[in-house]
């Protein structure tokens, strides 16, 4: 061994080594991200719908006058006996049928799907990459529990699983990105996490870790979890994309406690009778089913994106 | 065999079942992966394990280093049986004492791991030091294995590595707490022929700076010839000629290990080579009959033999001990 002292040897404080490390592998999967060009397409969209719903609160408070802009209690009196009116300036998307403005009820709603979306599929990834993780390690019993459970869960007719929960207790939004999350996360995301699980599990590393004193937690934490942490955030973005889209199709059927989405506007269209007349009344229905429709698109596609990312075998090299 | 060693396995057995169905609480069939296995490395020495594929040097491994626990039998590390160390406090004193050294440098690293990181890893898990010492402990190690200067090589990950740096990184991390002990399996079997003798010349460096002993397992009786100060030849579970590296080479008496220095290339494109003594293939050690593991393939078995249970390991010259019923009678007669 060499007689250099310690000091020559930290040239560099760790963190900032680990800062630098993390900003060079960064730029290095921004760039693949960024070659798979549909990803920064999904980005660049649901940047838009980002924007929408900040600019909501900024209209509301500045341009928008609330008592005729509000998504939900708003009414304009100019236009009584019109609704719904058709596009025109003061109105670029219409009103509907109880004469609320559609742009208003289009932005605002960006929030609660946003909300829903990610939440949703933060629980069900965070559930089921740990119970992946835990019985992919653990396997007998854990395992077996977990994976029926899972395979009952993905059975599960869970619309009327809803409604029953519904007759005891009102749908609101949280509730329902909670319930969506654990059931999703309980179900196939649990199963595709623990076979990836145990492709990792079953690497010298593993065994290495062990040999060097690592117990079950430290390998799980250390080595297990952050091999699966690529398909984990992948699963994330398809699992926004299904929650959003589940919102839409409940909140239409009416099956939600929730004030307003883009589900709801479609919903009250119908409920006023004007989704028979198809082709007329277009503002009613068309910029939430494009909304939905675009959002969801825009998740499915940084999905893909980051799928060239993490997946080498999709690489061109 | 002496009663010091550093390392003494006693009746060392592994058996592996083999299950039909996933859900069959029944086991019907083992694999004799590990059977009556008996030797000692003393402190300071190089013990070889010699055996061909599936002949369970791997599993005798780790079996010592506690990734599996065995069936029969016992390991003791300085006359304390390691069997009745489970968790905690006593587990980890155990691994700060033996540790490993894995046969693939491309997937006994942690891809997302840095060098730092792999390296520091027993440290950290051990707890015992402070960052700064972390460091400093890890620069010294990456020294010693060659990776010098260690600020060019403590935060590059794995695959910006060539493979004999990987072995070399994943030596470090098993030096980098000082054991008494390394199990070294095959550390050279998928490295470039090129880069063994440097890997090889390091693990004996090592030794003798560290005072470290070794385990070391391999296919190849030129690498163990090297390497140890003794070989034992393992066949499908069994020592079946333990003695002296050169001995056991020169001078060996086991029909198995004969054939497999007959098997060594000659570098001569005139040679032509007698054919083969030893017939048939390596049987699946599920559920072997009792008697001598190698008397299927074996030239000189005959019906005494095929009729008696396996051979023990008889000390025929001082220090050179064969299972191998011939053999003996050859040497009293």
């Amino acid at each position: 061994m060499t007689d250099r002292t310690p000091a020559q040897y930290a040239i560099t404080p760790l963190w900032k080594m680990r800062l630098r490390l993390l900003a060079r592998t960064s730029r290095q999967n921004w760039s693949l991200f960024w070659e798979s060009r549909i990803g920064p397409v999904g980005l660049l969209i649901i940047g838009l719908f980002l924007l929408a719903m900040v600019a909501h609160p900024i209209l509301i408070s500045t341009v928008w006058e609330p008592r005729v802009y509000d998504p939900v209690m708003g009414f304009d009196r100019a236009l009584i006996g019109r609704h719904p009116a058709p596009p025109s300036w003061s109105h670029p998307l219409g009103t509907d049928p109880i004469g609320r403005d559609v742009l208003s009820q289009l932005m605002w709603s960006a929030r609660s799907a946003f909300a829903l979306g990610v939440t949703a599929a933060v629980i069900s990834v965070v559930i089921g990459t740990l119970i992946g993780a835990v019985c992919a390690y653990f396997g007998g019993v854990v395992d077996v529990v977990f994976m029926r459970l899972a395979d009952l869960v993905m059975l599960f007719p869970f619309i009327a699983l809803l409604m029953v929960l519904r007759s005891v207790l009102p749908l609101t939004l949280i509730r329902l990105a909670l319930i969506l999350g654990a059931l999703s996360g309980l179900g196939g995301i649990t199963i595709v996490l623990k076979s990836q699980a145990l492709t990792v599990k079953v690497k010298p590393y593993i065994e290495a870790a062990r040999v060097a004193g690592g117990g079950s937690w430290h390998i799980i934490r250390r080595h297990i979890i952050p091999n699966i942490m690529p398909l984990t955030f992948l699963y994330m973005m398809f699992n926004v994309t299904a929650a959003i889209f589940t919102e839409a199709v409940l909140s239409f059927f009416g099956f939600l406690d929730i004030r307003m989405s883009w589900g709801v506007m479609i919903n009250t269209a119908q409920q006023a009778g004007y989704l028979g007349a198809f082709g007329h009344y277009w503002w009613l229905w068309a910029p939430a089913g494009a909304a939905i429709t675009l959002l969801c698109f825009a998740f499915y596609l940084v999905g893909r994106g980051l799928d060239a990312v993490v997946n080498p075998r999709l690489r061109r090299r | 065999m002496s009663e010091n060693g550093l390392l003494t396995v006693a009746g060392l057995s592994k058996l592996f079942p083999v299950k039909k169905r996933t859900y069959s609480l029944r086991v019907r069939n083992f694999i004799h992966a590990v059977d009556g296995l008996s030797f000692s490395v003393e402190r300071g020495e190089v013990f070889g394990l010699v055996g061909e594929s599936g002949c369970g040097k791997t599993t005798t491994g780790k079996l010592i280093v506690k990734l599996l626990d065995p069936t029969a039998g016992a390991v003791l590390l300085g006359g304390e049986n390691t069997a009745s160390i489970r968790r905690g406090k006593p587990l980890r004193a155990f691994r700060r004492r033996v540790q490993m050294i894995f046969q693939d440098p491309y997937e006994s690293l942690n891809p997302r791991f840095t060098v730092f990181d792999t390296v520091a890893e027993p440290l950290v898990v051990q707890n015992r030091h402070s960052v700064a010492e972390r460091e400093r402990a890890v620069a010294e190690i990456l020294v010693a294995v060659g990776l010098a200067p260690p600020e060019t090589f403590m935060f590059r990950f794995p695959h910006e590595l060539s493979g004999g740096q990987r072995q070399r990184v994943s030596i470090a991390r098993a030096m980098v707490i000082h054991p008494d002990f390394v199990a070294a399996d095959e550390p050279t079997s998928m490295l470039d022929v090129s880069i063994r003798a440097g890997i090889m010349e390091l693990l004996l460096g090592l030794r003798a700076d560290l005072g470290v002993s070794y385990l070391y397992i391999t296919h190849d009786l030129a690498v163990a010839r090297y390497m140890c100060n003794r070989i034992g030849v393992m066949y499908l579970g069994k020592i079946v000629e333990l003695g002296p590296a050169e001995e056991v080479v020169q001078n060996s008496l086991h029909p198995y290990t004969q054939a497999l220095i007959a098997s060594v290339p000659v570098p001569d494109p005139t040679y032509h080579r007698q054919p083969g003594e030893i017939k048939g293939d390596v049987a699946a050690p599920i559920d072997p009959p009792a008697r001598c593991r190698f008397y299927p393939r074996c030239p000189r078995g005959d019906k005494q033999c095929e009729e008696v249970s396996h051979p023990p390991l008889d000390e025929l010259q001082p220090g050179h001990f064969v299972a191998c019923y011939k053999a003996s009678a050859q040497s009293r007669g």
